[in-house]
């Protein structure tokens, strides 16, 4: 077999399965495309022996007869999970040299499952960014390029999606917080889900918005989705907004049948200047849901274009709040400090010297809206819009629709660089269709459906009920399939 | 609303950021650019609508109100970049 780092999850575990190749085998053909992969800037820490070591643990499981889905699967991880022993820092020089004691419970489920870990990926500082060019190890780059440009693979889960769109991890874990694991994932021409709010554990995840945080898998394929996603998932003890249900088989899910169900077209989604090959895309892929048997409907959601400015005023105000721990005391960097600085001194420059600018600003941004004499007007405020957005949904959802498609983004994938650093909303306005997922708190899937005219590729979202991804990747599944999405990016790194 | 360069500086220190006074009107004009962005909430008729809290309808968990972990202060102490005899430390608070 060539080329074992281009395997599937799921081709991977009927190939170890049948003892036709070994995770060793596996591993090492990773750590191979990983180690010829230094253009991209997807892996940041690298954990080799640690591979090595997983990997004939997991054979050994496998020859012993007790394989979990995910045994001996080669995967990367966003550099914002905490690995214990494994350098953590969520991309921000503030957490330099922080090794973690303890294992979040996403990564610690993957483990259980023996998935194997090739390494740390990049990603924008603290999961905030659209572009993965706010991180302390420098931008990711995108493995898909026009004219000798360097584009972003989007972010903040930039990293997880070049490393997984190059074939230099079979799949990545990733968080969504307004988007950061559907908007790389449509720029890089790979499946991203973002789980029900509570399917995944946060804890041990590096926070940043935390009543909007949530991880999911970044993967070749919906099947990987669907795989991947049992591994991740489980109550926990230590999250008190982790659901306690029971993980369902989300692969026996995947019938491919979804005659009868009804798909919702937001029309608010059709926003100004919205270039004409993403509607074509979009209105392809309704066509596709209908050809399958589903019925496709128009709705309404309303409140849709206040989506965007009330995550800018929840996500900075939450994380305001939990960046407050970076104060150069407990973990992570602290400042030289002149002659006579006290811990005032001690805490500003720490903070100045360790944050980007762009968390610096959502930082300000935060404490602004939740300051005596701006809370209600902003952040009060804000949360009463988050209840009507949501209520949009849950109203669609009483109306008898199963899921709702909507482009990922509003282009492919742009030029690194090209984003103008002095005016941040511009930069917000690459979120504009992936926000209210996260604001009503649904789980959410992009799929690879085309490629623009430079040759670029392109997601469509699907946006389905709380709880119920099984269903949703079943649409998704649905859509891969009509759209047969193979292309791959030409290899120049 | 719109900030002034002492309500940035002011922001800044309650961030606990330092910001070298060059830098203040750029960060009030930014600040502003993203506190005009959020003014469109205005157009929302909010009436009688609660804030959302969580996005899940359910009762947060309980448990018994013990100790379930500790004694570990090796661990906790490992990546400050400061730590003396079993504690953080930090510049001197009091005078």
């Amino acid at each position: 077999m060539s080329e074992l780092n281009r395997l599937t999850i799921a081709d991977a575990r009927d190939a170890l399965a049948r003892g036709e190749v070994t995770s060793a085998e596996l591993t090492e053909a990773c750590l191979a495309a990983i180690e010829g992969a230094g253009a991209l800037n997807a892996f940041v820490h690298g954990t080799a022996d640690r591979a090595r070591d997983m990997a004939a643990a997991a054979d050994r499981r496998i020859r012993a007869g007790e394989a979990a889905p995910m045994t001996g699967i080669p995967i990367g991880v966003k550099d914002v999970f905490c690995v214990k022993g494994v350098p953590s820092q969520a991309a921000s020089r503030i957490l330099e040299g922080f090794t973690p004691e303890y294992e979040s419970t996403v990564t610690g489920n993957l483990w259980d499952a023996g998935a194997v870990m090739l390494g740390k990926l990049n990603q924008d500082e603290f999961a905030m960014g659209s572009a993965n060019e706010s991180s302390c190890y420098g931008p990711a780059v995108n493995p898909w390029k026009v004219d000798g440009r360097k584009l972003t693979p989007g972010g903040s889960s930039g990293g997880s999606a070049a490393a997984v769109a190059a074939d230099l991890c079979l799949a990545a874990t990733g968080t969504d917080t307004g988007g950061s694991i559907r908007q790389p994932a449509a720029f890089t021409g790979t499946v991203g889900l973002k789980p029900t709010y509570g399917r995944v554990s946060r804890w041990g995840v590096i926070a940043y918005a935390s009543s909007l945080d949530q991880a999911g898998p970044m993967t070749k394929t919906v099947r990987d989705a669907a795989i991947m996603l049992g591994a991740m998932a489980s109550g926990d003890p230590q999250d008190s907004t982790c659901a306690d249900r029971p993980v369902p088989d989300y692969e026996a899910a995947l019938s491919g049948d979804i005659r009868g169900k009804r798909i919702g077209i937001p029309r608010e989604y059709r926003v100004d200047g919205m270039p004409p090959e993403i509607d074509a895309l979009w209105q392809q892929g309704a066509r596709m849901l209908r050809d399958a048997g589903a019925e496709v409907v128009d709705i309404s959601l309303p409140h849709t274009k206040y989506a965007l400015p009330a995550y800018y005023v929840i996500a900075p105000a939450e994380a305001s709040s939990n960046l407050a721990r970076y104060d150069g005391v407990r973990y992570g960097r602290r400042a030289k400090l002149g002659q006579g600085d006290g811990i005032t001194e001690m805490y500003e420059k720490t903070r100045a010297e360790g944050f980007g600018p762009e968390v610096q600003r959502r930082m300000m941004i935060g404490t602004y809206v939740l300051s005596a004499g701006f809370y209600d007007a902003y952040y009060n405020r804000a949360r009463k819009v988050r209840a009507l957005i949501k209520r949009d949904f849950d109203d669609a959802f009483a109306d008898g629709i199963d899921a709702i498609l909507a482009p990922t983004t509003p282009s492919a994938a742009f030029p690194l660089g090209s984003l103008d650093q002095s005016d941040p909303v511009q930069a917000y306005l690459n979120d504009v269709f992936t926000v209210t997922l996260n604001l009503a708190g649904l789980p959410g899937i992009s799929v690879p459906v085309g490629l623009d005219k430079q040759g670029l590729p392109l997601g469509l979202q699907l946006f389905g009920r709380p709880f119920e991804e099984g269903d949703l990747l079943n649409h998704a599944l649905v859509l891969e399939r009509a759209a047969g999405f193979v292309a791959k990016p030409d290899r120049w790194w | 609303m719109s900030i002034t360069e002492d309500e940035a500086r002011k922001v800044a220190h309650l961030s606990r950021i330092a910001v070298d006074d060059a830098a203040l009107p750029a960060l009030a004009r930014e600040l502003n650019g993203i506190l005009h962005f959020m003014e469109q909430l205005n157009e929302v008729d909010v009436t009688g609508v609660e804030p959302m809290t969580g996005v899940t309808p359910m009762r947060l968990k309980r448990r018994e109100d013990v100790v379930t972990t500790g004694g570990m202060p090796e661990k906790i102490l490992s990546n400050a970049p400061d730590a003396r005899e079993g504690f953080f430390a930090v510049p001197k608070v009091v005078e």
